[in-house]
């Protein structure tokens, strides 16, 4: 099984519009404030691990040669890992088994974007294959409209009703957003607003989207005998799950996903977690469409498949409600592609340490982290608790 | 050289162009070139006996060649489709569209392509004109390139 | 005999906004005034062109601007004949590193100033050679402001 490993510290930038530094300088800035919270040096690193989106992105490849000095990485081993939206938790999850094998004992993790630095659709697009599928992905969006249509469908959920629960969601997750001084975008919404907004891809509107964001994420792992020297609250990984599906859209059911439901159970069962909506404390998943964290939902067992609108609309998911999903504001409010889903990590690592802030879910010891990848292919989930 | 954004910080645009050469295989080029002739083609898999389209050399799933072709028909039902009205830079094709999941008749697998051959102005109308589930059929463009835009769009019956 | 493979010809093209920040802003501005200009780390002391926002080995803000010299040392060089698409210097151009006096890098840039088919002017090159800044009339606040370095 490997070695139990902790969060010792995270860092991330003020996130948004960054056209004021350059790329490595935003890094430098999350990766700064992870070693204040940790309380460690550059030196205390053994190895560091480094992602973003497809780097076409900001026009620079294989960035994590652009960002040795940003990262302290210079005479360090350094792993790289790319995997699209789900790139945050698989950097996580790389760093895990790194320091989980014994071969190092603390490791940087780091996620970054820097959005406004190209165009995000048209960097996304090239996902897919220039023979067939690019001709027909209207971005990210068309994608996910047409999941979340099928599984409309499938459950004869009524078109009002999950307009209604995804509205819910988008209202619920920008308030949570002025919680949290980190987030992107800071600003309330009614159901209202939501409702009305300008079409993207039918029936997705703007509100049920998430903005392009610039930013970077910082998470320090280390080892178990160092957690407990360094750091005062470590927030313990306690399973991992990773699963994706065939390349071509047509071939799976993407509605009873099924690297969403694996990746999940893989990592319930290692944290040994079999009633999660009960036993976890938060869920921060990624939602950068309102419909699509429906579906999560009935995907991670948080109630039964066909039901997500139903438990939404009550307000089991809000922030006073029985499992408060993204109390950080979520993808929602800050998406910097790269790093997303590693936030998604610090954000659980925060709650289950007591250091969320405002945002802090009062008594939160188990904690869900998630991120997909690609064209709904990839699905990682991570979930840290305050004990070991 | 350098210009400035709408926050007055100092940026440099550019573009990059890269050009490539895909090299399509006997598989996409015989699937194309049925194309030409107007005929969609599929492939069966030894094992499992699903059918999928396009035409593949190996079974994602038995991960064993797929040599049996098989003429799909060009008629099936919409399982999903989206309407996409925002373009981004460099996109291939041109809004408004409806990009479809179409299950064609025989097969195993969802078939990706265009809704269209009516106003597609209005998404309020478009709602009424298309339906999941509806029954459509490939309409194929006159001048063909083997190329999977040959057809042009499936239009609901 | 040659084989010929069917292929699918595409490009990607994507457009860029690249935050400049204030650093290389300045340095640009130098350009433009006919001035190479460096910072110094506050710590270690390091002069290093072009001026960083830190410094890579203490990883604290570079704070003090100086203004280089404009002439230094050949410390290596390589000509480019080969092309490639999108190539953003048409060969044959000579692409050099030159350590600029009192500075504590290598700055990336070019040598020229003369014929380079010329066997004999290419074997004038050497490591340690003096050369100097040769500056465009028109600066447009781009590295290539500077023309070349030329030996001197």
């Amino acid at each position: 099984m490997g070695r139990a490993v902790a969060v010792i510290g995270t860092g991330q930038t003020r996130h948004g519009m960054r056209s004021e530094v350059t790329y490595p300088d935003l890094i430098r800035e999350a990766v700064l404030a992870a070693f204040q919270d940790a309380g460690i040096t550059p030196d205390d690193i053994d190895g560091v691990v480094s992602g973003t989106m497809p780097s076409m992105m900001e026009g620079v490849a294989l960035t994590h040669f652009y960002f040795a000095d940003a990262l302290r990485s210079v005479g360090k081993p350094i792993l790289k890992t790319e995997t699209c939206g789900s790139t945050g938790v698989s950097l996580a999850i790389t760093g895990y088994y790194w320091v989980a094998s014994g071969l190092a004992d603390v490791v940087l993790v780091v996620g970054s974007e820097k959005m406004h630095e190209g165009d995000s659709q048209a960097t996304m697009t090239t996902v897919a294959e220039p023979l067939y599928q690019r001709f027909f992905i209207s971005g990210a969006p068309g994608a996910f409209g047409m999941q979340s249509k099928l599984w409309l469908q499938r459950y004869n959920v009524p078109e009002d009703k999950a307009r209604d629960a995804a509205a819910k969601v988008s209202v619920d997750h920008h308030k949570s957003g002025l919680l949290n001084p980190y987030a992107h975008i800071r600003k309330e919404y009614s159901m209202e607003d939501v409702k009305n907004a300008p079409v993207i891809v039918y029936p997705v509107r703007l509100l049920d989207v998430c903005p392009n964001s610039d930013g970077a994420c910082a998470v320090i792992m280390a080892c178990e005998e160092k957690a407990k020297k360094i750091c005062s609250k470590p927030a313990w990984i306690k399973g991992v799950g990773y699963a994706g599906e065939e390349y071509w859209i047509g071939d799976s059911d993407k509605v009873v996903w099924e690297s969403a439901v694996k990746s999940a159970s893989e990592a319930y069962k290692m944290a040994g977690i079999s009633n999660p909506r009960q036993e976890l404390d938060v869920a921060e998943i990624y939602n950068p469409f309102t419909f699509q964290e429906l579906l999560y939902y009935e995907c991670f067992g948080f109630c039964d498949f066909g039901t997500a609108c139903d438990y939404t609309l009550k307000g089991t998911f809000a922030r006073g409600g029985e499992l408060p999903c993204d109390p950080s504001g979520g993808v929602l409010c800050t998406n910097p592609i790269g790093a997303t889903g590693l936030i998604r990590c610090a954000e659980a690592a925060l709650q289950v340490s007591g250091k969320a802030g405002e945002r802090q879910i009062e008594g939160a010891e188990l904690a869900l982290a998630h991120a997909m990848g690609g064209i709904i292919q990839f699905n990682g989930v991570m979930i840290l608790g305050s004990k070991l | 050289m350098v210009t400035f954004d709408k926050k007055g910080n100092p940026i440099i645009e550019t573009e990059a162009i890269i050009p490539y050469q895909s090299v399509l295989g006997p598989t996409w080029f015989r699937f194309f070139e049925g194309l030409k002739e107007e005929k969609i083609y599929g492939t069966k898999c030894q094992k499992c006996r699903r059918v999928l389209v396009p035409a593949r050399a190996f079974c994602p799933r038995c991960f064993l060649d797929m040599e049996e072709w098989v003429k799909v028909p060009s008629e099936g039902e919409i399982l999903a489709w989206v309407y996409t009205n925002y373009e981004y830079f460099g996109m291939p094709t041109k809004p408004p569209f409806i990009t479809a999941i179409i299950r064609l008749d025989g097969t195993d697998t969802g078939f990706l392509h265009l809704i269209g051959g009516f106003d597609l102005s209005d998404v309020e109308k478009v709602r009424t004109r298309v339906k999941d589930g509806a029954r459509v059929q490939a309409v194929w463009r006159k001048e063909k390139q083997g190329h999977v835009m040959d057809i042009e769009y499936f239009r609901p019956l | 005999m040659e084989k010929h493979f069917h292929v699918r010809e595409h490009e990607v093209w994507l457009p860029y906004r690249f935050s400049v920040g204030p650093v290389f802003h300045r340095f640009y501005q130098g350009l433009k005034e006919g001035k190479i200009l460096g910072n110094r780390c506050p710590k270690c002391g390091k002069v290093l062109v072009p001026p960083r926002s830190f410094c890579p080995d203490c990883y604290v803000d570079m704070t003090d601007w100086v203004e280089t010299a404009q002439e230094g040392e050949l410390v290596s060089w390589v000509l480019g004949r080969k092309e490639f698409f999108g190539m953003p210097m048409d060969p044959p151009f000579i692409g050099a590193l030159i350590r600029l006096d009192r500075t504590d890098c290598n700055f990336l840039h070019l040598v020229g100033g003369f014929d380079l088919d010329q066997k004999e002017n290419l074997k004038k090159l050497r490591t340690g050679i003096r050369v100097k800044a040769v500056w465009r009339d028109d600066k447009k606040g781009h590295f290539l402001d500077i023309q070349y370095f030329q030996p001197i």
